[in-house]
């Protein structure tokens, strides 16, 4: 078993190697083959897993040691636990099915050998962070997945955007990672090791730990460490206020903002709370502050989709309010329906983002969906797996996000929390706007009349089954993945990895009204959420393909409210000018005023130029003249003749 | 000692004596012999020098492969030479970079080339002495004569500035370390008549001498290392050197101010150490975070870089003088990473000034299009200078990070900005030289990196993974003399 384990993540590290290194030698054709099948090996490994791991067998050991510095040990290890198993199916699979759709999306491309290298790394890079068994693997996994984000996003590395983009999303997560890290030194410094097993096992010892940061304010050692790690989380998962570089790194090509910006990167942070629960059960503060956070990018992120044109950017910003919703879960310590919801958005958020990719390349790489409309009878595939897919994100029962949605809502209103009237207005208002976006997006682009110019109307066709193949089998689970609700989140399944302290009972009080999918599914037809998103849906219908003309005079009407949403609340703006051009300004004085004036200035010229003005006084006096020597002797015989007498 | 062979001597002064070889070929007509003896002798010296590792006892801080013969009897002044694990890595290290320096230089220096390739033979030998040696007089000369081929490497091979660049580096270097000479004097009388740097870490010392000899050692490794505000000298001496002279100067010239700070400093006077800590902290800590900043709006590569290389050995300071085993082994392996990270950073400029003659950011832009194999070296080189972990540029910063929130939190927290200001400057250097389309002819007209490059930089690359992911032998050899030097410099010694 622990070599399978292994076999996990080397498969498509080699496939990596391969393709980047030789790639060149071995042509498209077989770059793709090799990476394909060792990212098969990798799944087929992670289902046997899978199943092992049912069966009860879990895992916990070190591979190699890192490093000893003092007398601490540093070790790269696995853990593989309910968690970390569910993780590694979710991410080989729609790691899988990326690499056979970018066969379609990326034909002729000239780096396209160099992609799926970079695919293929970074699912050996995912794959060590969800498998890690310590804090200092998980960084390692951390960093390396936003390295590999940052070369997806910059790509097309002639594009101006992308290039700017990739720098902003890898310094904005640098932000959350420096958190991260701060957070990793005082586990280490407190608990002596980085061990998840011995850290967590001590925690409740710490809980009661206090730390003053500022002399006379004391903190909860658990609130600044929880803090601290969910500022990583920030970062990763793109939480409000570090989300500015997701719906950016759209510049990407789509295979990856499917994989990377949708399915597994950005809820790496998610899963990093809830593999962090124990010490998170441990502070209120913490959570709340999640909740917190969750609860704006929730809301407020899901409002920004509503006014996107960019096909691609209308589901960034729905995985930004996804991501939220996930968010507030960890907040409610809802872990269990955080994971399962991770497990449901992978699949029905990575059709939206392969969908909208197919229609991208029908197309030809027009993303305006303004010049859109009607392409469902040229398209029926796409059409139908997406359609599925927005259903399923609308939270329409019976489909996969419904569960996973109800199970979160629900849970936030069960939880105690000073934060949770906040974190449910969000998630409940949310999900009527998640319905008007998701539904708003599938009827301008298939429904309605062809807006598009007559020779890209005349090439309109279904994409190639590499494309339509990968759509057809996540759809699937996009379906009947929330049929496991009664075991994954209300069950025992995730009891070995989560822990859930007994004050925070919300998901048990759920558990015990659960009575089954059939049970919940007209427990719902009861309640908000449902009618919310029919509203939703129904609106979208009203405006986009009942009455077209009126969403051109709402915005005309709520002018302002439409610029602030198209604007993103100048959050980049702020940004740039604050933090890219502050910093910009201070680097400039330091150097022109610190280094040049001041130091080598006045300093270091200085001293040399008072030598030089010592010398020149000096040498004044050495004139070459005996008789000016002569006479300055006399007089200093006198001098000391003079002392010497009296 | 190994089969009776004076490792440490050989290790010394078989550079020295290519050296001196290489300069015997005379003009440029025997340039071809002059290259090929040189890179024999370096990589000779990189042969000898792995016997030091595989022959080392990490169970022990003693000393190591020790020689010892009187030199000016008169003076009770020794030929003492010993390494222990602070030592051994530096030489080694040194002895790597030494045969890298040659092949780079081997097409890109047409002019005087004896004198060249002799130069830096010496110049390894010279710092190999640095390192071994035990008595205080031959560490001083060996610590002087290594200014010399530095400064006629800056002085001859140099760019436009370069006499103003070698005399700033020479004036600046000779002045800290003349103190140092100074304080040598002190501690010989105080101890009765010794040069061993051995005996004077067991001797006492008055508070106020401490601080004294302290602050004298601090003006000479300050400028070494450098620290802030005695760093200015490094910029200049960075662009006006060819690339050989930077990678030498950046990887293997800095080391020896954070040599000095673990062999002299903090054992000698422990007490001073203790009570000007946070003074020392401070100043790293300045450099790690104005230093970025300036590092951030450099519009000539090698200087962004030559602030970069400011700003990273910050940490190594920081490490020392937070007084735990975290910080001081995360020091030492900030050192040798920064060896080789900065080295392969001034080469991958070096690449390009060849074929533009331009280090402006603002020359270039989408190099990627013409030379990509470049582009991934330099990618790989840029992301281990941003601390990305799974390069060695991680490993000794996280130590060092790790050990500071010990003391305190807001040590880490300021020490952690590198992660964002690191990546921020390199990064966006990056940016700006290597994507985005192909800015000008010039820049259409780039070869990418010829086979000998090549087998440069992916030594050097290998070397930056490799400790990145596999950094424990680099402690594994330290453990026992840090573990013993922070014995020493808890003791108090009033």
């Amino acid at each position: 078993m622990q070599t399978l384990y292994l076999l996990v993540p080397i498969a498509p590290l080699i496939g990596a190697i391969i393709a980047g290194l030789f790639g060149r030698y071995i042509g498209t054709t077989w770059s793709h083959r090799i990476t394909i099948s060792l990212v098969f090996v990798s799944l087929i490994a992670s289902c046997i897993i899978f199943w092992d791991v049912l069966e009860g067998n879990v895992f916990n050991g070190a591979v190699y040691t890192w490093l000893v510095m003092g007398d601490t040990s540093l070790e790269i290890g696995f853990l593989i636990d309910q968690l970390s198993a569910t993780m590694m199916v979710i991410v080989s699979l729609v790691s899988l099915m990326v690499h056979i759709y970018t066969i379609g999306y990326m034909h002729g491309d000239p780096g396209y050998q160099r992609f799926f290298s970079y695919i293929s790394l970074f699912t050996f890079s995912m794959m060590m962070l969800v498998m890690s068994n310590n804090f200092l693997q998980l960084f390692f996994g951390w960093e390396a997945v936003g390295l590999v984000s940052y070369l997806l996003i910059g790509f097309w590395y002639t594009r101006p955007t992308a290039i700017y983009a990739n720098l902003k999303a890898f310094l904005v997560n640098r932000v959350g990672d420096f958190g991260f890290l701060l957070g990793i030194a005082l586990v280490l410094m407190y608990f002596g090791s980085l061990d998840y097993a011995t850290v967590f096992e001590n925690a409740p010892d710490m809980a009661k730990e206090t730390i003053e940061l500022i002399p006379g304010s004391s903190w909860l050692l658990m609130t600044v460490i929880c803090i601290l790690l969910f500022i990583g989380a920030m970062g990763k998962s793109a939480q409000f206020p570090l989300h500015v570089w997701l719906p950016d790194s759209m510049e990407g090509p789509t295979p990856i903002s499917a994989l990377i910006h949708a399915a597994t990167m950005v809820t790496a942070g998610i899963f990093m709370v809830a593999r962090m629960s124990p010490l998170f059960e441990l502070s209120d503060v913490a959570l709340s502050t999640i909740l917190v956070v969750g609860g704006i990018t929730t809301f407020f992120m899901a409002l920004v989709a509503v006014v996107q044109n960019d096909i691609k950017r209308v589901v960034a910003f729905s995985t930004l309010s996804q991501l939220g919703y996930m968010t507030v879960a960890l907040g409610a310590s809802a872990y269990s329906a955080a994971i399962f919801h991770l497990m449901t958005h992978a699949f029905f958020k990575a059709v939206l983002f392969l969908g909208a990719g197919s229609v991208i390349i029908a197309m030809h790489h027009e993303q305006n969906m303004e010049k859109m409309g009607g392409l469902k009878k040229y398209m029926p595939i796409t059409y139908w797996t997406m359609f599925i897919a927005a259903l399923a994100s609308a939270g329409v029962p019976g489909f996969s996000g419904f569960f996973s949605k109800d199970a979160i809502i629900e849970a936030v209103g069960h939880a105690n929390n000073p934060m949770i009237g906040f974190a449910y207005f969000c998630v409940l208002a949310t999900v009527f706007v998640t319905a008007l976006y998701t539904f708003r997006l599938l009827f301008m682009t298939f429904h309605g009349q062809p807006r598009m110019d007559e020779h890209t109307k005349s090439h309109l066709h279904e994409s190639p089954w590499v494309v339509t193949l990968p759509l057809v089998i996540l759809a699937i689970p996009t379906v009947g993945a929330g049929w496991f609700i009664g075991p994954m989140v209300f069950g025992e399944y995730f009891s070995n990895a989560i822990y859930v302290s007994p004050e925070h009972d919300a998901i048990v009080k759920l558990g015990a009204e659960f009575t089954g999918v059939v049970g919940m599914m007209m427990h719902a037809l009861a309640t908000p959420p449902f009618w919310l998103s029919i509203a939703g849906i129904f609106t979208a219908w009203f405006l986009y393909i009942a009455k077209p003309d009126i969403p051109g005079k709402i915005k005309e009407t709520f002018k302002p409210i439409y610029v602030i949403l198209d604007k993103k609340y100048y959050i980049d703006e702020l940004y740039s000018w604050l933090f890219a051009g502050g910093t910009r300004k201070l680097g400039t004085f330091f150097w022109k005023f610190g280094d040049i004036k001041l130091i080598d200035g006045l300093i270091v010229n200085g001293s040399a130029k008072m030598v030089g003005w010592f010398a020149t006084v000096v040498k004044r006096v050495q004139t070459g003249y005996i008789y000016h020597y002569a006479f300055t002797m006399i007089v200093g015989i006198f001098a000391i003749l003079t002392l010497w007498l009296y | 000692m190994l089969f009776g062979i004076p490792l440490l001597s050989l290790i010394i002064w078989l550079p020295i004596l290519f050296g001196v070889a290489v300069f015997a070929t005379g003009g440029d007509r025997n340039a071809q012999l002059a290259r090929w003896i040189a890179l024999a002798g370096s990589i000779l010296g990189f042969l000898v020098a792995i016997p030091l590792y595989t022959g080392f006892d990490t169970s022990t801080s003693t000393m190591q492969f020790v020689e010892n013969h009187s030199w000016f009897e008169r003076f009770n002044v020794n030929y003492h030479l010993g390494v222990d694990g602070i030592s051994m890595p530096l030489i080694l290290l040194n002895c790597f970079i030494t045969p890298l320096v040659v092949v780079a230089g081997w097409q890109v220096i047409q002019e005087r080339v004896s004198q060249y390739m002799g130069a830096f033979m010496m110049m390894s030998g010279i710092v190999n002495g640095v390192f071994a040696s035990l008595d205080a007089v031959l560490f001083y000369v060996f610590w002087e004569a290594s200014l010399i081929p530095m400064f006629l490497i800056i002085g001859i091979w140099g760019g436009p500035n370069r006499v103003y660049a070698a005399i700033k580096f020479f004036l600046y270097t000779l002045l800290g370390s003349l103190l140092m000479l100074v304080a040598f004097i002190y501690l010989y009388q105080s101890s009765g008549g010794s040069f061993s740097i051995e005996d004077y870490h067991h001797l006492p010392i008055p508070l106020n001498a401490q601080i004294l000899i302290f602050i004298a050692f601090l003006l000479a490794f300050a400028v070494k290392v450098p620290m802030w505000p005695v760093h200015t000298w490094l910029p200049d001496a960075h662009v006006e050197a060819p690339t050989g002279g930077s990678v030498v100067l950046a990887a293997i010239m800095l080391k020896l101010g954070g040599y000095g700070f673990l062999r002299f400093s903090l054992p000698i006077t422990p007490d001073a150490s203790h009570y000007l800590a946070e003074m020392m902290i401070v100043l790293s800590l300045i450099a790690v975070v104005y230093i970025g900043l300036i590092a951030l709006m450099q519009a000539d590569m090698k200087k962004l870089i030559a602030y970069s290389s400011v700003a990273h050995m910050g940490f190594v300071t920081l490490g020392f003088f937070i007084f735990n085993a975290y910080g001081i082994e995360g020091a030492m392996v900030q050192m040798i990473s920064h060896g080789f990270i900065s080295g392969a950073m001034f080469l991958c400029v070096g690449v390009l000034y060849d074929r533009l003659h331009s280090r402006q950011i603002a020359d270039y832009g989408g190099v990627v299009n013409k030379m990509p194999v470049f582009a991934a070296f330099f990618m790989l080189f840029a992301m281990a200078n941003a601390g990305l972990p799974g390069t060695s540029g991680f490993v000794g910063e996280f130590m060092v990070i790790m050990g500071a929130v010990k003391v305190n939190f807001w040590y880490a927290f300021l020490a952690a900005t590198t992660l964002i200001f690191g990546a921020a400057y390199t990064l966006w250097m990056y940016k700006r030289v290597i994507f985005g389309a192909v800015a000008s002819p010039a820049v259409e007209g780039l070869q990418d990196i010829s086979k000998r490059e090549f087998a440069i930089l992916a030594i050097f690359a290998i070397a930056v993974l490799w400790f990145g992911v596999y950094p424990f032998p680099l402690t594994e050899v330290m453990h026992a003399t840090v573990d013993n030097l922070l014995m020493h410099v808890d003791n108090s010694k009033l």
